[in-house]
């Protein structure tokens, strides 16, 4: 999973009091194709950027394992079931590098966490819609993990060091999990009637957000361009689209599945294929939290932290109580 | 070892099976909702290798049984009654504390059970127990370290883990009927030293309720089952 930065541009000028050579030399790393390191300096909004989007795209990990989970304790076979499980286990794995990638730059995981119960910080759109039959769960593996790879990619080659190596093992997982929901719509699609209804109702329903994964066209992506130059995004958003759907659309031809969208075609000239229009009020709309699903994964986030409180509190206090044994 | 055998091996395969089927699934339920992100993998781990484990006992079950029947068979096509699984792997979740104790009493169960089936002549669960071993090893820790934690920490803690204890010390004798009677002295050196630790004792004995090696369940299996086996039970004659 991953996500797309959804937050207004920064405050101009936040690095103006800050010393020319440094920045001067950081510009010069940063364009030679350097990592930059915890520990060296750098702009305060590169700074503030990188917290937002490697946050985000914890978050997004965290929640998306809630509708994913949703089919857990009806998986219809064992082996989808042990498939899935271990599969969401791997988003929550990917959550805590992320989380600790983000602590690299100063922040803490819980101060993150607080920022997304409160509605401050975002995640992928993506996991605002309902997983409402088994093959939601194929679609996601197949479209929603095969764009993010599309973008983690490129973010393998970020300019900050600690997210880099995040995304090295990251892609790693997702490119198995997107043939894991490749093979189950497969079978889907190869199956009973029913089966390759539910397989064509998934594609309808995730196909569209899906191409919103990859943010705002690049006309109306306001922090693009400030982080294409300081290389922590190395595409743009269109350009990632439109190679998911040049991806993408063979597959679904493979799979006998048609893509949801009547424009759609091969276009000699340019080689890639023409979409229909993307209906941007609706992402903007799921940004500002208006999704169908949005209220039940903040809240079942809210949940799981509030609820079990007690627990960390415990850990906590058992864990002083044997610093304090030690010391004596 | 003769212990070990006393039951058939098709009826052994298919209680631990059950087992490990009907415990992994409640951990499922926890998924994304565990208190802390490591504590939500570690529960994922433990989920997966009791999944693991449920695969190949009822394969070997089925095997044995010579109908034909597949792991997956077993789990999506039985009626409750016919599942064999203790009544404490089939506890609902309550919080985590209870989720905790739960998983203690039952991993340290299936330690010392294992360890004996490991040497069982039945070349095929042996194998299974000895791979199986070490995956519980770390299931026994990881519910004790907790059990201690909760049971040191806070009083709320405290009183959570103790009513934990009393929840599922009721389904304790169910464990250790029949030819797992000699396993008890063992379990409980065991239980109690951790308890100890975590500041609780061994609760007095209550009457056990028993019933599930038989198909007899608690309320709860049902539920459970009408989950599970939804998707299978409406595409009867669907590939997953």
């Amino acid at each position: 999973m991953y996500t797309v930065d959804y937050s207004k541009p920064q405050e101009p000028r936040l690095a103006e009091a800050e010393d020319g050579a440094r920045l001067a030399a950081f510009d010069a790393r940063v364009a030679a194709d350097d990592f930059i390191e915890p520990k060296d300096w750098m702009p305060e909004a590169y700074r503030k950027t990188l917290i937002r989007q490697i946050s985000q795209h914890a978050h997004s990990e965290v929640v998306g394992m809630l509708p994913e989970g949703n089919w857990l304790t009806r998986a219809p076979s064992l082996r989808r079931k042990a498939i899935l499980l271990a599969k969401i286990q791997d988003e929550g794995g990917h959550g805590l590098y992320l989380y600790s990638a983000a602590e690299t730059l100063g922040v803490t995981r819980e101060e993150l966490i607080e920022a997304l119960h409160a509605g401050r910080a975002k995640y992928s759109t993506i996991f605002n819609y309902p997983t409402i039959t088994w093959a939601d769960i194929g679609a996601i593996g197949w479209l929603v993990d095969g764009a993010a790879i599309m973008n983690q990619v490129a973010l393998q080659r970020t300019s900050y060091g600690p997210y880099a190596r995040a995304m090295v093992r990251i892609c790693k997982e997702e490119s198995f999990h997107q043939r894991q929901g490749y093979e189950a719509m497969m079978v889907l699609a190869n199956g009973t009637a029913a089966q390759q209804r539910m397989a064509q109702d998934a594609l309808n329903r995730w196909w569209w957000p899906s191409l919103m994964m990859f943010g705002p066209p690049d006309d109306s992506s306001p922090n693009s361009a400030q982080s294409i130059r300081w290389r922590i995004k190395r595409e743009t958003n269109d350009e990632l689209r439109q190679r998911f759907i040049d991806a993408t659309v063979p597959q679904a031809e493979a799979l006998g599945l048609s893509i949801p969208d009547p424009e759609l075609k091969w276009n000699e000239a340019t080689q890639h294929y023409d979409f229909g229009p993307i209906d941007w009020e609706e992402f903007y709309a799921v940004v500002r939290g208006e999704g169908p699903t949005a209220k039940d994964r903040l809240q079942a986030r809210i949940d799981a932290w509030e609820d079990n409180a007690w627990v960390r509190e415990a850990a906590l206090a058992h864990a002083e109580k044997q610093a304090t044994k030690q010391a004596a | 070892m003769a212990q070990t055998l006393a039951l058939s091996p098709a009826e052994l395969a298919l209680r631990l099976g059950d087992d490990a089927l009907i415990l992994s699934h409640r951990l499922c339920e926890w998924c994304g909702r565990a208190p802390t992100l490591e504590v939500d993998l570690a529960l994922s781990n433990i989920g997966l290798d009791l999944l693991g484990q449920a695969q190949f006992f009822l394969n070997y079950a089925g095997e044995l049984d010579g109908n034909g029947r597949d792991a997956d068979k077993l789990a999506y096509h039985r009626e409750e009654h016919e599942f064999k699984n203790s009544l404490l792997a089939e506890q609902p979740n309550g919080d985590f504390a209870r989720t905790m104790v739960r998983q203690f009493f039952f991993s340290a169960w299936q330690l010392l059970r294992f360890q004996e089936l490991a040497a069982s002549p039945d070349g095929t669960l042996a194998a299974i127990a000895a791979k199986a071993l070490k995956e519980i090893a770390y299931h026994v820790q990881f519910a004790a370290e907790w059990v201690v934690r909760l049971g040191d920490g806070t009083a709320e803690s405290k009183r959570r883990v103790a009513e934990g204890v009393i929840w599922s010390w009721r389904f304790v004798d169910e464990l250790f009927t029949g030819e797992d009677a000699a396993l008890r002295p063992a379990w409980e050196a065991r239980v109690q030293a951790t308890l100890a630790q975590a500041g609780l004792e061994l609760p007095a004995p209550v009457r056990g309720i028993t019933g599930g090696r038989e198909g007899r369940h608690s309320e709860h299996l049902g539920h459970l089952l009408a989950e599970m086996q939804y998707v299978q039970r409406c595409h009867p004659n669907a590939q997953w």
